[in-house]
């Protein structure tokens, strides 16, 4: 007994140490007892040059504090649950619509917001948030294929409808997501990828059907792992996973299939339960900087909507076709709505059958 | 031990009415409701009518029972032998250490070691076996799904036979019984109760797997576990999902039920 | 029981553990590689962990996330034990069967149906989510390994035992520590340890319940995976495992001296009375 009640001690003398470790930690920090120069950012893990962090904090004296979320449903759920404030988030073009139809999002203040020239006008006054009321582009990119050139010659893969060739037998990893797999087969027909058309989706679920034989497995982000490891020949993802897997394999390469494909916006919000606008504004109008848009392009690797940053990255990078590509490809591309929960639901439900039934 | 017990229930009471119940309360009655927010009995309908979801039912299941099958037959005799060690205690402790790194990254490595380039494949190469399409194949996907689960086997198993007194197996032996026959007879018995809490610790979780069948099965198969996932975060039909939650409680239930204690001859001590 | 293994059996245990480290072992490999991920070993560095050392943040997270596993773990082995006894205590099969299947529950429902019931939960109650609201959750899910653990251990107690203690007088409290407790020892302490693999290894329900300013390592890890999860969490996985492992043979050892210490003097006694 005295040795049960004397680990319990030790247990807690080891928490009460380690906690006060930390509070001392916040305070080096200064999270602690800084009250309103807060500034709660929401963001996908990894997401932001640590740097650009370090120099906002310097430059303007907030505190950043930085909290991550791994899929836009889960933050959503955090952000329209509650208990919670946070002052910025960073969803994706269909969440930012949703968000806006659920009353999460707060409107910007044009007169507070600086540097929105610098945005390209591809990029602004899109469908999902027209005159961008609410959002501001942070990183763009689009749905593509990878390949290994090892396995693959290129020019091999040039359309979406390659994949189906039966060279790539058991050869192809496609992303876990609905939206994307049926949208290659829906734009793959030339049909559009936010079609509510029940005549359309099940022509495009017939013709998954007949890709199965290709598909060697259905991953999410662990794709980069697995290509970079050269398990698989194709794979079906997003350009800045590509840019990951790129620049740790040199045999990869990365192409935006014909007719045409998605692209995908990730952007800058305010919730409504943000605390600290002020803050907000400040972090808003400082990624809008041409030099720290450009930094923060290097570090994650994605590709910037800002054009004088973009100018200002090594001419290799800002040549690449595949990830900064010309005007007339990127007017060729889709953005996603959102579909609304039932249609959602049906998408899901059908590629649940996809991938339930194959082989 | 009256007010022994009542003692007994006051924070596990209050935990369970907190932390179970009320959760359960929840989950029931979200799954009432369909993905438009209108009170239904239409998920159930749905469950009980398409191939789907009881396709999903039944790879759940089979995939919990070979999991289980798979580490029992792996774990009681490393709880044995540990038994058998001089510092058993610090083995022991070593089985359950690779438990505190994360499991994310303990899964990244094991794709790393099992890929076409992984030094798994460049052993078989080297043994002459030759390269192999480990990765996408169910026996990865066991593997790895028993890695995870064998501690939690070993460790009911290692404590049930620690506490088995030598002078049973040494009688059983003096009286001629074979090694099979101690084992059967007297070991294995006297270690039962261990075992099945072993099972249920292993069976139970393993019905609702997920991540696992997607990283390393590079979801080949689907089982509730991932479709309650599925519909929680992506479809956000959160009624579906609780469904199938209800489903997985249903059959823990009977689970419990099928492998629950007989009654034993010791426990009526109290009666007096 | 002390007879030697065989050489079969030793190879059996080696082959064990050889597996459960295999991955650990490729981890902390690779957080010496010069590359930025996992595949292709790129010749020998300390980077990785000097960029660990100086991110604050990090650290920050490592230590709130011990001190959630320690503290959830302990009390989550206080209630569970209390609910093991009482489990043991009870006499009704029926009530028994419903109690454990209860108890079962938390076990079987996939961590995102648990976070997301806890968090309806704890924003319906008003509750301010943060370490508070992610150390009961983690409480929460760690009592029924913990019952499960400790159960046998008290079935497989003798009975006759705790008569013997009560026919001589010992109160009920006297029971528990000096009779009961001690018998059942093995399974607290599995039930501890699993208890702290639970906490450290959940992501789903800690994501769910956290707030702002309160992160833990799985939340950090799970959220990197869309950018590749980089060295510098190899490099902490590393020191996280030595660290583990010095603590444990620490215990250990520190352990086996106290008990042959107690033995020591227990012979000096002896002696003396001789």
């Amino acid at each position: 007994m005295k040795r049960l009640v004397s680990l319990v001690v030790v247990i807690l003398a080891v928490s009460l140490g380690l906690g006060l470790t930390a509070h001392h930690l916040q305070r080096v920090e200064g999270v602690v007892g800084s009250g309103n120069n807060v500034l709660n950012l929401y963001n996908w893990g990894d997401y932001i040059d640590p740097a650009l962090i370090t120099k906002f904090e310097h430059e303007t004296g907030y505190h950043v504090s930085y909290q991550t979320f791994d899929s836009n449903e889960s933050m959503y759920t955090k952000i329209k649950q509650g208990g919670t404030s946070y002052d910025l988030t960073v969803p994706s073009e269909y969440m930012v619509q949703r968000m806006k139809a659920d009353h999460l999002l707060r409107p910007l203040d044009k007169n507070r917001l600086t540097g929105m020239n610098n945005i390209s006008s591809q990029f602004k006054n899109l469908a999902f948030d027209p005159h961008n009321e609410y959002s501001v582009p942070y990183f763009w990119g689009t749905l593509g294929i990878v390949y290994n050139d090892k396995f693959v010659k290129k020019g091999e893969l040039t359309t979406w409808d390659d994949l189906w060739k039966p060279q790539f037998k058991d050869n192809i990893m496609l992303v876990d997501s609905s939206r994307d797999v049926l949208g290659l087969a829906l734009m793959s027909q030339g049909h559009s990828a936010n079609t509510h058309d029940q005549a359309q989706l099940d022509e495009a679920e017939q013709k998954l059907t007949k890709l199965t034989p290709n598909v060697k497995a259905v991953l999410d982000d662990e794709i980069m792992m697995y290509m970079e490891q050269n398990e698989s020949a194709v794979a079906v993802t997003y350009s800045g996973n590509a840019a990951e897997m790129i620049s740790n394999n040199s045999h990869l390469h990365y192409v935006i299939p014909k007719p045409s494909t998605n692209l995908w916006i990730d952007n800058l919000v305010i919730p409504k339960t943000a605390k600290h606008l002020k803050a907000a504004y400040a972090f808003i109008n400082f990624m809008n900087r041409p030099e720290n848009a450009k930094q923060n392009a290097e570090y994650v690797g994605y590709s910037t909507p800002n054009a004088p940053a973009e100018q200002l990255l090594p001419a290799d990078v800002r040549q690449d076709k595949e990830f900064y590509p010309s005007a007339s490809v990127i007017k060729d591309t889709q953005v996603y709505q959102d579909l609304g929960v039932k249609e959602t639901g049906t998408y899901n439900d059908l590629f649940l059958q996809f991938k339930m039934f194959r082989k | 031990m009256k007010q022994g017990k009542l003692f007994y229930y006051i924070p596990y009471g209050l935990w369970i009415a907190l932390f179970v119940i009320a959760p359960v309360v929840l989950i029931v009655y979200q799954s009432f409701f369909n993905i438009a927010g209108h009170f239904t009995l239409s998920n159930y309908a749905t469950y009980f009518h398409s191939g789907v979801y009881l396709k999903m039912t039944f790879n759940s299941v089979w995939y919990a029972f070979l999991i289980t099958a798979i580490t029992l037959l792996i774990s009681y005799p490393t709880a044995y032998l540990l038994n058998q060690l001089k510092h058993k205690q610090l083995w022991l402790l070593l089985i359950i250490l690779p438990t505190w790194i994360n499991l994310l990254l303990k899964t990244y490595a094991f794709i790393g070691l099992l890929s076409r380039s992984g030094s798994v494949d460049s052993f078989l190469t080297f043994i002459g076996i030759g390269p192999k399409q480990l990765l996408f194949t169910d026996a990865s996907f066991l593997f790895v799904a028993t890695y995870i689960e064998i501690p939690f086997m070993i460790l009911p198993i290692y404590n049930a036979i620690a506490e088995l007194s030598p002078s049973y197996v040494n009688a059983s032996r003096d009286l001629g019984a074979s090694g099979w026959q101690t084992f059967s007879r007297v070991i294995f018995p006297l270690t039962l109760d261990g075992v099945k809490s072993g099972v249920q610790s292993v069976f139970i979780p393993s019905l609702s797997l997920f991540m696992i069948t997607r990283l390393i099965g590079g979801n080949r198969v689907i089982t509730l576990g991932t479709a309650i996932e599925q519909h929680f975060l992506v479809t956000q039909n959160w009624g579906m999902g609780s469904t199938i939650g209800v489903i997985l409680i249903v059959a823990m239930v009977i689970t419990m039920l099928l492998t629950g204690e007989r009654k034993k001859k010791g426990r009526t001590r109290h009666a007096k | 029981m002390q007879s030697k293994l065989s050489g079969w059996s030793k190879a059996y245990l080696i082959i064990v553990f050889i597996i459960l480290y295999a991955p650990i072992l490729f981890l902390v490999m690779y957080s010496f590689s010069k590359g930025n991920t996992m595949s292709n070993f790129h010749g020998f560095t300390f980077d990785h962990y000097q960029t660990l050392f100086h991110d604050p943040r990090l650290i920050q997270i490592v230590l709130d996330t011990l001190i959630v596993a320690l503290l959830s773990s302990l009390f989550a082995t206080i209630i569970g034990t209390a609910g093991a006894l009482g489990v043991y205590e009870t006499r009704h099969r029926a009530i028994r069967q419903t109690v454990l299947s209860l108890n079962n529950i938390l076990m079987v429902s996939p961590d995102v149906i648990i976070g997301a019931s806890f968090l309806i939960f704890f924003t319906m109650l008003g509750l301010r989510l943060g370490f508070i609201s992610v150390l009961l959750s983690h409480i929460a899910f760690s009592i029924p390994i913990v019952v499960l653990l400790v159960l046998p251990k008290l079935n497989e107690m003798n009975a006759s035992m705790i008569d013997a203690a009560a026919d001589l007088g010992a109160n009920p409290w006297q029971t528990l520590t000096r009779v009961i407790l001690p018998a059942i020892m093995p399974g607290i302490f599995s039930g501890f340890l699993m208890a702290v693999t639970y906490s450290l290894d959940d992501f789903a329900v800690t994501f769910f319940v956290t707030g702002n300013g309160f992160s833990t390592l799985s939340v950090e890890i799970y959220s990197r995976a869309r950018q590749g999860v980089d060295l510098e969490i190899n490099a902490l996985s590393a020191l996280w495992f030595l660290v583990s492992l010095l603590l444990i043979a620490g215990y250990y050892f520190l352990e086996q001296y106290n008990q042959g210490r107690k033995t020591k003097n227990r012979q000096q006694v002896e002696a003396v009375i001789k």
